[in-house]
């Protein structure tokens, strides 16, 4: 398995603590690559709980929300748990935005993510 | 009403994804510059992306023998930008509404809901291959409850 370039992971028990290594989710091919990368931890690595962490995000495109939403896809086929965390204020909004808020489960940082996992 | 602008640019970009990136780049400089911060940036920023990659991927199919055409004018209060592509245009009617529910999980569409809701004025040329939109500094979307 090679080292994921776009995410970082850490694990919290049984939890799968997802990190973004880049601050603009922008460029097409990093794009491809996270939506890779994301797609290979339900479906090659088999994990069950997943918690993304978006501290280190500042900025996304539409492209990126296209990949979480193929990610959210995956998840819940596979019926992963899955919550979303450390959302900036001008990231929720996008989320807000496109109704995405709907679509994902958000919890204010890690530690309200693992208290319901 | 004639507006005062600060900085007025304008480029011709390539067809091929990333292109855009330095008259991105360069905007953003310029309404920083002008005092702009923070969510207002951003907004910018978001619009720019948009609209910019719509018309290179969707509007062009990353033809890279057609260009996109980019013009912007900033000042310490106001954005005024127009994209335009060589492509046949679209109507606007015809992409799916990604706020309504039973849309949530489609593809499509959040692109244009993005610019809708960072940009006070949104219009398209009739063959709609060109995206004119304006807002001023400290404008914020009506972001519903939901």
């Amino acid at each position: 398995m090679s080292t994921p370039q776009r995410i970082a992971l850490s694990e919290s028990g049984d939890v799968t603590v997802v990190t973004f290594n880049d601050s603009k989710i922008i460029d097409d091919l990093s794009i491809q690559e996270l939506g890779q990368e994301l797609a290979n931890l339900v479906e090659r690595e088999d994990r069950h709980k997943i918690v993304l962490n978006f501290g280190a995000v500042e900025f996304l495109s539409s492209a990126a929300l296209g990949k979480l939403i193929s990610f959210e896809k995956k998840v819940r086929a596979k019926k992963v748990k899955l919550i979303l965390t450390n959302i900036r204020p001008e990231i929720y909004e996008v989320f807000a935005i496109t109704k995405l808020t709907k679509l994902f489960t958000i919890k204010d940082d890690e530690a309200d993510a693992l208290a319901v996992l | 009403m004639t507006a005062q602008w600060d900085w007025t640019g304008e480029a011709t970009i390539p067809s091929r994804l990333g292109a855009h990136m330095p008259f991105l780049e360069e905007v953003l400089a310029r309404v920083e510059a002008l005092g702009w911060g923070g969510r207002d940036v951003f907004g910018v920023q978001m619009t720019l992306e948009e609209t910019l990659t719509n018309a290179i991927r969707h509007g062009n199919h990353c033809d890279e023998s057609k260009v996109v055409r980019a013009a912007c004018k900033v000042s310490s209060d106001r954005f005024w930008l127009s994209v335009e592509d060589e492509g046949e245009g679209f109507c606007r009617e015809d992409v799916a509404d990604c706020t309504a529910d039973e849309n949530l999980g489609a593809f499509g569409g959040r692109g244009m809901a993005l610019i809708d809701a960072y940009m006070e004025e949104v219009t398209f040329n009739e063959r709609g291959n060109r995206i004119t939109v304006a807002t001023r500094r400290g404008y914020r979307p009506p972001v519903d409850g939901g």
